[in-house]
Order: C-alpha cells, then structure tokens, then sequence
C-alpha cells in the first residue's frame, strides 16, 4: 500500500478523539445557547454516570442485560447454525424452507413485541424470546449462503478422500464456510444487543433498557437517560471487539482481509 | 484410430472405451467429448494436450469419477469408475488445498484412518519430498503459489494413491516457478512410480514431461494423435530429438512456429 495512504500510528488515534472531542464541545454549547433546562451537559451526564456507578443497581442492570443476550443469542446461535449449515448442503430442503424464511425475516424484532408478551407475559422470557427471534434469521441466512458459497474444488478434494457425506459437511463444507458464519454471528450479535434494550423497556424491570425508561419516567431523569445510552454503546461495542477478535484465530484468518 | 497401448508393455492401469460427453445447458446441447479411446500404462506419465477448453479437463474428471460420461465407460485397474476413489487422487489448477489447516493437517487430511503414529511418519515423509520443512504449522495464506501447489502433491501422495490425475496444477504460477516444478514433479515421479495423468495447454510442458503426448482436438475433442517422446529424463531442451517432437507437434495443432 501506498504509504501516503496509511495513516501514522499517532493519528489513528489522535484523529478519532479530536473527533470525539469536537462531538462533546458541540454538545456542551448547544446545551448552553439554547439555555434548555431538559437535556443535560456531558457534565451532568458525566456526574450522571459517577451516580449510577456508585448504586448497586447499575451492575445488576448490566449482568441482566448481557445474560439476557448470551441466552437469546445463544439459543439462536445453537439452533440457527445447524439448521443453515442443513439448509444449505440440502438445495431442496432450502427451497421448501425458504419463502417461509424470506418473510418472517424482515419483520422487525420490536413487532413480536405483544406476540411474546400474550405467550410469555411479563418477563425474562419475552425478552430472550425477542432477542432470539432477531437474531436466529441472520444467523441462518448467513449459513446457507456460507454453504452454498464453498467453493466445488474444496467438495471434490473432501469426496476425492473419500469422505461420506456426513464427514464431508464437518470437516470440509463448515471450516470453509466458518469465516461467513462469524460475519453472520457478529451482525447477530449487534442486532441482540440493540433488542435487548427495546425488550427491556416494555417487557421486564431491570436491565438497561430498562434503566433507560425508567430514568425518564422516574423524574425526569435525563442525565442519567443519556448516562444510560452512552454505557449501552460502550458495551456495544465491547461485545463487537470481542467477537471480531475470534476472526483472527488462524484457522479462520484467511476469510478475513486483514491490514498487517 | 492409432492403437495406444503402453509403450512399454506393462499392465495396464486405465482403460477409457469409446467415451463421448455431452453437456445440456438452456436446452441446448454440446458435444464436448467424441470417441475417446486411451489405455494407460501402470507408472506410465502420460500429458492430455489440446487447446483451452477443449474438453480434456472433464475427460479428466471423467476418470477421477467426478463426472459420468454419456457414452462409453472408464475402466482403472479392471473396475468401471463409478465414482471418486482415494486410490485416484486429482490435484487441482489452484486453490485445491484448504486455507483452513496448516501444512501437516493438509497432508494428513487423507490419513484420519491411520494411528496417530503411522501418520505422523507418513506426513514428515512427504513434507520432506516436497521440500516444505520449517513451514509444518504454516497455513497455506502463508505459502508461495509454488508452495501451494507442492503441499497439495503432498497431500496427494500422502494417501498412497495408485495414480494422480492433474489438472493444469502449474498453470497459475510464473514461468520460473513452473520449470522448477516440473523437475519436481518428475522427481517425484521417479521415486514413486505412480501412474499420472497430466492435463496441460502447454507443449513445451508436455514434451518436457510425458512418456506419450495425448494430442486433442478443439471442441469436441477428439484424439488427434499420440506421440511417444522417447527422450531419457533428464531431457536436454535443445537436443534436436526433443526440437523435432516439439515441432511436430506444433504442427499437429497447426500453429506456425513463430511469434
């Protein structure tokens, strides 16, 4: 690559926090031009979030809301993979499943709200049935297509071998479609994440999303809504760093482009 | 039809009888193969030569089991081929190996019957021929095309098989590399006396290699002629024997000898 083209160490990371920065100031004079008593400074969220920090609740919040999505993503995940891995090896198979998929897939997670709330009531299990429900669709679809996508040279070394078909699917078809279904998981894995708080504003009391509407409705809490949204994307993005670090384990390495 | 029995008279390793393909695509139909007729000689090295897609690589896959002709049968060892078999390994043009596992997985890919043991020994065997030392737990990311192209030899031999089909396997690397190879793989050949198949475009490939050249046709394919090179290894590249097969066969495909 062109050197030109590669930024110095230094600005990777200088460059996002003066953007960052800019961000926060921009915030921090809006708030005081308009002169609004409502929304709150990056200060006040700042003490907002101090506040949160010493209450208990906060860390219970944040465990509830992250085994909530390790159980929904989880199910999706132990299910959805199998069932796209079958779905795609199987070409008839698919095209009996797949208007069915093709139409429950577009629909909003959120519009299963009330479906799962009749079925479930209140409670932990609306919430991880919701997770579940918006992460099983990419995860199946990301397996088919990683299937249908193995390259023929690879299914006729595995045959030329002599593997029975069984053989064939685990140790030729899912390493080599492996680098799609961490891309399918990872996509998964956000939409969980921006479910469960949806989930948690109508269907249980704790968790962040809960945190959130609870905020507001208690008092007009608006520092710590904003505290609240700012720790949500924060973990977010944990969550995504952690599961991009699984790409770079070597046997999935070559499916990534990676710039080193 | 000339006769193509082994040039030296051996038991023969392939028969192919009468085999004619014919491939159906959008209701129209391509006649892709015609009357092919070859037998192939235990330990014998023998080069499918024609022009790009001419139809040798599916006559190719016919033989591997990969595909079933429309006419006609392909017999190895006595047998009818009905499907692929371990004891005909093909290695492909490019990309055959798989990116997933290193070196030693590569070759020891075929070897998941054998004790653990039995195939270590086998997969330091042929990381050594191919010259792959130091690179056992490289992935193949990590490999030269030149490299590539050996591991997946290796991972061919590995399985013990009694012949190897392939497929233009040096076709996708440079011209130096290429020469390099095909000194390897006759190398190879000679310490292992398999019977190989060896698909290629190239002439000069071929007449370097073959112990007979299979000449092909454009589409359909047909067997043009079959030229016994009867040139000891290692061959000298300007001996007037090697330059008058050559020709001769340049001008079999009708292709005037300058550029």
């Amino acid at each position: 690559m062109n050197s030109l083209a590669t930024p110095a160490r230094w600005e990777r990371i200088v460059l996002p926090l003066l953007v960052l920065l800019a961000c926060l100031a921009l915030w921090y004079f809006s708030v005081r031009w308009t002169k609004t008593r409502v929304f709150p400074s990056p200060f006040e969220v700042g003490k907002g979030i101090k506040e949160l920090m010493h209450k208990q609740v906060l860390w219970g919040d944040i465990i509830d809301s992250l085994r909530r999505v390790a159980i929904g993503f989880g199910t999706a995940a132990i299910l959805g993979v199998p069932l796209g891995l079958i779905l795609g090896w199987y070409p008839a198979a698919n095209q009996v499943v797949n208007p069915l998929l093709q139409i429950l897939r577009p629909i909003s997670p959120l519009a299963w709200i009330p479906v799962t709330i009749l079925l479930f009531g209140i409670g932990d299990h609306a919430a991880t049935s919701l997770i579940f429900l918006g992460a099983f669709f990419p995860i199946v679809v990301a397996c088919i297509d990683g299937v249908s996508n193995v390259p023929a040279v690879y299914r006729r070394a595995g045959r030329n071998f002599g593997l029975t078909p069984v053989q064939l699917l685990l140790r030729v078809v899912f390493p080599a479609a492996l680098p799609q279904i961490i891309v399918g998981l990872r996509i998964a894995l956000g939409i969980a994440w921006l479910v469960v708080v949806a989930a948690e504003m109508v269907a249980v009391d704790s968790g962040l999303g809960y945190l959130v509407i609870d905020s507001r409705n208690s008092g007009k809490r608006y520092d710590l809504v904003v505290a609240a949204m700012l720790l949500i994307g924060i973990i977010g993005l944990c969550l995504d760093l952690f599961i991009r670090s699984v790409e770079h384990f070597k046997s999935v390495r070559w499916g990534f482009r990676h710039d080193s | 039809m000339e006769s193509s029995v082994a040039a030296s008279a051996t038991r023969i390793a392939v028969q192919v009888e009468d085999v004619g393909m014919i491939f159906t695509r959008d209701g129209k139909q391509t006649l892709v193969l015609d009357n092919i007729n070859l037998e192939v000689g235990e330990g014998e090295f023998v080069c499918l030569l024609g022009p790009s897609g001419c139809g040798k690589s599916t006559l190719l896959n016919i033989m591997a089991g990969f595909l079933s002709p429309t006419s006609g049968t392909v017999r190895v060892g006595g047998e009818v081929v009905q499907g692929p078999d371990p004891r005909r390994i093909v290695v492909f043009q490019e990309r055959g190996v798989f990116p997933w596992l290193t070196v030693e997985e590569n070759i020891g890919f075929g070897l998941a019957a054998l004790d653990r043991k039995e195939r270590q020994h086998r997969i330091n065997h042929y990381v050594g021929m191919v010259g792959l030392k130091g690179f056992e737990n490289s992935y193949p990311s990590d490999l030269s095309g030149g490299m590539k192209q050996r591991l997946e030899v290796a991972r061919a031999l590995a399985v013990n098989p009694d012949m190897l089909l392939l497929d233009e396997p040096f076709g996708a690397l440079d011209s130096i590399t290429r020469l390099t190879m095909r000194r390897e793989l006759l190398r190879i050949w000679e310490a292992e006396r398999k019977t190989i198949l060896f698909v290629t475009h190239d002439i000069d490939e071929a007449v370097q290699l073959a112990d007979r050249v299979v000449v092909m046709s454009a589409r359909p394919a047909t067997i043009q002629q079959i030229v016994t090179i009867d040139i000891p290894h290692p061959r000298d590249l300007s001996s007037p024997r090697y330059l008058e097969l050559r020709d001769g066969i340049f001008q079999q495909i009708g292709l005037a000898h300058h550029v």
